[in-house]
């Protein structure tokens, strides 16, 4: 395991590597002037020539895309154009807010997903089946911001039940914002519901026409164990990997969600960043959000073969 | 008994694709039901223009949000627009954004597909690499990043759309070419002296169709939810072009008041994204019946 570690490290250094010179030389095809930007439209030609220097913006690209990086690796992720603050305590914080949504959406939409998944795959092909596959199929479809505002509109305002507004103040603890949390972790849960769904059936309908089913079937174990211990064991592996490859979906789903509910995530922040042109925002915000998914699918992968001891990967 | 079996068989035999076809379609209600959906949207998109009784931009600041009645039956939004000529205008916009959108990343991931998994070697390597690069940036925030540089426009949500989603077919479509390389027929034309474009036209590109439909329809529903996602957050198309996730995205500051401004273009999308989806899971399920493959 110890050669395969570092091998993935490695890659997922030069991920980030390459995903940084894609952020860095998209956001300098930036509409206008960054230093004019600042300064405003008023700003004298003299101001804007200094802040250029100071900007190191008459630097050659490669000098500025060096300067960039070294100090977002030290720490140092600039300051936002608009509020005049450090980047990194908002990033961190906003990122602890989406951790908190998208830990509540996990929790609700990975048991559920396999629970479902399973029964459609015994009940194959029959009612219970046909409803989850349908009803799965059209969740994966539904985009965020559709179900979220029926969510609104049914639980929120015609019931009452839930607060129709999420955006509370960004340094609430899990506590204070559950109530919050609760819709739209339900927004963003049903897309990976289905997901779930659709990959636990499939997976389990492989396993149950295995030879080794059939062998456990016929040497007399009873239905449940057969399930628990020979198709379980085996058809839940690929779902780890189905939940690893679903948090890309979930990253996006974070963002529209947010948005829909004005909850103060990474999603919500970088949106504010590109409709205000903030730079800063924009580049730390994109490299956090690839490095979470970088490290969660390799934490999948590892995942993957600590359960799976036939493929333990890298040997 | 086996007279009456080989009647039955020969029945079966003369069963015309057509009919295989739709007697397919009745196994899986799903996928007529998503079928008949997305040829009710094409006609729609096709027709609906004409028979729009407004024009989709023309104001009438004294019928604002007003709920939907026999002049108007969807309502009208917080200008006096008609909701229901918006929704049928903006069908037109929705499946060519997103049709163009895909076709582009379909075309571009088979090319870059076929000659990635037929040559291999050096060039293969360099080619996945750089699709690995692109998929590990989460799609909606790639497409923000890229809009937010390009300006947000029609064509540039098509050039993202389309850039967006060849990681996804090349990998497929290499995937079914390193398959069939190994296959006899490939070997048999290969040692025939074709030349590596007439073995890559005849032999393979034939054999990755389906997988490429079944590609291309998945790619298109999801393309249908990137436009719509990005129209919502403002970072797509633009006002005052009536596209239905823009649409939702104003309707919410008047959400309170009147809720059927938002409910019409957002059950149109959900209508149409879910159609295409069952659309899709059909065409995989007929086209290449055992292959359970799903990825993001």
């Amino acid at each position: 395991m110890g050669p395969y570690l570092i091998r993935r490290f490695g890659f997922i250094l030069l991920t980030l590597f390459l995903a940084s010179l894609i952020i860095f030389s998209i956001t300098q095809f930036l509409p206008g002037d960054i230093a004019q930007v600042i300064l405003g439209q008023f700003a004298t030609e003299a101001a804007i020539a200094n802040l250029r220097e100071e900007l190191g913006l008459n630097d050659p690209l490669h000098m500025q895309y060096l300067n960039w990086a070294g100090n977002f690796i030290r720490g140092d992720w600039g300051d936002s154009l608009v509020s005049r603050t450090p980047v990194r305590p908002i990033v961190t914080q906003r990122l602890v807010n989406s951790a908190m949504l998208a830990g509540l959406a996990l929790l609700i939409y990975v048991p559920l997903g396999i629970i479902l998944g399973v029964i459609a795959a015994l009940k194959r092909d029959k009612l219970p089946d046909q409803l989850i596959t349908g009803v799965s199929m059209a969740f994966v479809g539904l985009p965020e911001f559709v179900s979220g505002l029926l969510l609104i509109s049914f639980l929120a305002i015609g019931l009452g039940w839930f607060p129709a507004n999420s955006s509370i103040d960004p340094d609430s603890t899990f506590l204070e914002s559950l109530p919050y949390l609760i819709l739209p972790a339900i927004t963003v849960s049903l897309t990976g519901l289905g997901y779930i769904a659709r990959m636990t059936r499939s997976g389990t309908i492989d396993v149950l026409r295995a030879d080794y089913v059939r062998a456990a079937e016929l040497k007399g174990l009873s239905g449940r164990s057969v399930l628990i211990r020979h198709v379980l064991r085996n058809s839940l592996l690929p779902t780890v990997t189905v939940v690893a490859m679903g948090i890309g979906w979930l990253l996006g789903g974070l963002i529209v969600t947010e948005a829909v509910y004005g909850y103060p995530g990474l999603g919500r922040l970088l949106v504010y960043g590109i409709q205000r042109q903030d730079l800063p925002i924009i580049q730390a915000g994109s490299m956090i959000v690839v490095a979470v998914y970088s490290l969660s699918n390799l934490a999948a992968d590892i995942l993957y073969g600590l359960l799976n001891p036939r493929i333990r990967v890298g040997k | 008994m086996a007279a009456s079996e080989q009647k039955i068989q020969k029945k079966k035999i003369t069963v015309s694709p057509l009919k295989k076809f739709f007697r397919r379609l009745r196994r899986y209600p799903t996928t007529f039901i998503g079928i008949s959906i997305v040829i009710i949207f094409l006609l729609i998109a096709a027709f609906g223009p004409l028979i729009a009784p407004y024009h989709y931009s023309q104001q009438d600041l004294l019928q604002r949000l007003q709920p939907p009645s026999d002049e108007h039956i969807f309502g009208t939004d917080q200008f006096g627009r008609d909701i229901f000529s918006r929704i049928l205008v903006g069908s037109r916009d929705v499946l060519l954004i997103a049709g163009s959108g895909t076709a582009l990343a379909v075309f571009s991931g088979l090319l870059l597909g076929l000659f990635s998994g037929y040559i291999g070697g050096l060039f293969d390597e360099i080619v996945m690499r750089i699709m690995d690069v692109i998929l590990s940036i989460p799609p909606l925030l790639l497409a923000m990043v890229i809009l937010f540089a390009l300006g947000p426009s029609r064509l540039n949500v098509v050039i993202v759309v389309g850039f967006l989603y060849i990681p996804m077919v090349a990998r497929v479509v290499r995937s079914v070419v390193l398959e069939l390389k190994t296959r006899q027929f490939v070997e048999a034309a290969r040692l025939r002296g074709e030349t590596r474009l007439y073995v890559l036209y005849k032999e393979i590109l034939p054999n990755v169709l389906p997988h490429l439909a079944v590609e291309a329809s998945m790619r298109f529903s999801y393309s249908i939810f990137l436009v719509a996602s990005l129209g919502f957050l403002g970072l797509g198309v633009q006002p005052p072009s009536p596209d239905w996730g823009l649409m939702v995205g104003e309707a919410r500051t008047w959400f309170y008041q009147a809720q059927w401004v938002l409910f019409f273009p957002a059950g149109a999308i959900a209508t149409l994204v879910v159609g295409v989806g069952f659309m899709s899971d059909g065409l995989r399920r007929m086209l290449l019946p055992g292959g359970v493959t799903d990825d993001g």
